[in-house]
């Protein structure tokens, strides 16, 4: 009867194409905006995902998110460095700053600050030079999207000279970081060189990058940062998490893309159920008769359910590929989508919410089939 | 009533009794009132016969076979069929005795659009769980009695009228039930079509001692009743049997 059930919905090619975009649509827009939703909360937290060899994070207790730092003392890099524990701490400086491009209009950038002797806290991997580079005079490095943005069209390289507060800076690198919540341009530059770019004054400490001794205690060596210290100390991990949940908790992106979901949800119930239930009920007698001949209830329930299951796995096999090559294509080629990827895990969630999708819609629409009366069968 | 009685009671004289209904009731809602259909019906279908029921329209026919087939349940009386007291029996088991025992013959055909000649015959057999290839093999072979040789491939939609209630009759019987109920069979034919259907009910339905019953306005096809039992209101008024020589 599977076969049959299959045969009679695929006899209908408007209704079977109309359930299947339907499916495909909802996994398609909701894959979509759930792995873009995804993508910029990693992106709220690339700073911290790019700095590797520190596993602690010393920042003032005010602070919430990587994006909006308050500055420490200069001192503050000392006292740490004084606590048992700590194998070694650098400084750190975050701001944002304006850059002005070839076209004379400014674009917004963030300016990360390395310590000077080590270079700790910038990415591994460079496409463009290497990070003794960064030792040179006036030298930053620019990730390569910060770089199209201020020269179009050219190719990646070094030795140009931008301007950052009338102050000289030549790209002596292209660093690969990990595309930024606030901005498209991220530059490295030496710590000192980087506090001189935005004239800060003498309290420029953005937060105070250590190492823990020992891993294993890396919970109780942040506590006693803090406690000796009276300023805010923990993990990487932990502070990863600050920086998302400060995204979630003050913008209207967890309300904006959880409506758009909720509406492709709610598109894809509307659209499959409508269809199933017109298709249902233009094959209400066909149903009528095969309870006639004696097909019970729960044989046509699960003819029903095979139909929703075909629409459903078809439905989702393209709408998944869609938003695969939504991501594929643009990601590597467009600098604004870069970061953002189909994640397995929304892959696997889309996946149940379409069965969740083509089920309700199935069970609704099945209520007909189960009460109709084999008896109109016999009404001509 | 003890008229109709008496005569359901001399069927018993002809072939093995196939279905007795004695004092069937049934009505249905009509808006705030109630529609007596059915009043106490009595009627006997044999084994190996042809039995005919007649009347006008919204005399009770369809509901009485209705009732008769297990789609719908009596009020009240007795219905014997194949020797199964169908009004102790519930949905479940209802489906599960129709699908063993019966085949349905119904005026609009009702074939599956999206399937072949040989897959809507092949219907009861695949719903009793046989394979689809053998229930196939055996739709076919019915299908080329029933003069439908080289049409078995074809959607319902490339076939004549006379060409789908062969298919029709093809599905009903395929499954070789006991008894074949055909709910205005040659309504929506052409008198050469609805004669051809009726021989080939006549030469192939009655095989195996099964009982035919055939709901019916069409009086061109009177002559291939064994027995004609007339219906008005709800009742029946009057049987004739071949027997009889009154319908010949």
């Amino acid at each position: 009867m599977f076969r049959t059930a299959l045969r009679m919905l695929l006899g209908d090619t408007t209704k079977c194409l109309g359930l299947v975009f339907g499916v495909a649509l909802s996994t398609l827009l909701v894959c979509q905006q759930v792995s873009i939703f995804f993508g910029l909360l990693g992106r709220a937290s690339s700073v911290v995902n790019d700095v590797r060899e520190a596993d602690i994070w010393v920042m003032d207790p005010s602070v919430k998110t990587v994006d909006a730092p308050f500055p420490l003392r200069d001192t503050a890099l000392q006292r740490v460095r004084g606590v048992e524990g700590v194998e070694w701490a650098v400084p750190f400086f975050r701001a944002n700053v304006q850059v002005r491009t070839r076209e004379g209009t400014l674009e917004n950038a963030i300016l990360l600050g390395i310590d000077d002797a080590s270079l700790v806290g910038v990415p591994d991997e460079f496409m463009v030079g290497g990070i003794e580079d960064l030792t040179m005079p006036d030298s930053i490095a620019v990730n390569p999207a910060g770089f199209r943005l201020l020269f179009p069209g050219q190719e990646l390289g070094v030795g140009r000279v931008i301007e950052l507060n009338d102050r000289r800076a030549r790209i002596a690198a292209i660093v690969d970081a990990s595309p930024a919540f606030s901005a498209n341009l991220t530059i490295y530059a030496r710590y000192s060189l980087a506090t001189a770019y935005t004239n800060n004054g003498r309290n420029a400490l953005s937060f105070v990058l250590a190492k823990s001794a020992d891993p294993d205690r890396l919970g109780s060596i942040a506590g006693r940062i803090g406690e000796e210290t009276g300023l805010m100390a923990v993990s990487s991990d932990r502070f990863r998490m600050m920086s998302i949940l400060y995204i979630l908790a003050n913008t209207g992106i967890p309300v904006s893309f959880g409506t758009v979901v909720f509406l492709g949800v709610l598109i894809g119930i509307a659209i499959v159920g409508l269809t199933f239930n017109q298709f249902i009920s233009e094959n209400i007698k066909q149903y009528a008769a095969l309870k006639a001949i004696g097909v019970r209830n729960g044989r046509l329930l699960l003819m029903t359910l095979w139909q929703a299951l075909f629409v459903g796995v078809v439905g989702y096999g393209l709408g998944l590929f869609a938003a695969s090559q939504f991501f594929n294509w643009p990601s590597k080629n467009v600098d604004a989508l870069r970061g953002f990827y189909l994640l397995p895990e929304v892959a696997i969630g889309v996946a149940v919410l379409s069965v969740v999708i083509v089920f309700v819609s199935t069970l609704l629409s099945m209520r007909r089939v189960l009460v109709v009366d084999p008896a109109t069968v016999f009404r001509g | 009533m003890a008229g109709t009685h008496d005569r359901a009671g001399s069927a018993q004289s002809g072939g093995r009794l196939a279905v007795r209904c004695r004092g069937i009731e049934k009505s249905f809602r009509a808006g705030e009132t109630r529609v007596r259909v059915l009043r106490g019906t009595d009627f006997v279908a044999e084994s190996g016969r042809m039995s005919f029921l007649v009347g006008p329209s919204g005399c009770g026919k369809t509901t009485l076979v209705s009732v008769i087939g297990g789609i719908l349940s009596c009020e009240g009386g007795e219905i014997d069929v194949l020797g199964h007291d169908l009004s102790t029996m519930r949905n479940g088991r209802l489906a599960d005795f129709r699908l063993a025992n019966l085949g349905f013959i119904f005026q609009q055909f009702n074939l599956l659009p999206a399937l072949n000649a040989e897959e809507n015959a092949s219907l009861p057999l695949v719903a009793r769980g046989e394979s689809n290839g053998r229930a196939e093999r055996t739709a076919r072979g019915l299908l080329e009695r029933l003069g439908l040789g080289g049409q078995t491939k074809k959607m319902p939609s490339q076939l004549s009228g006379g060409q789908q209630q062969r298919v029709a009759i093809a599905r009903a019987l395929v499954h070789e039930p006991r008894l074949l109920i055909c709910d205005e069979p040659t309504a929506s034919l052409d008198a050469a079509s609805g004669h051809t259907v009726m021989e080939l009910l006549r030469d192939v339905a009655l095989e195996g001692d099964r009982s035919v019953i055939v709901v019916t306005h069409d009086n061109r096809i009177f002559g291939f009743a064994d027995r004609i039992s007339h219906m008005a209101d709800g009742r029946i008024t009057r049987t004739e049997s071949r027997e009889d020589g009154v319908s010949q």
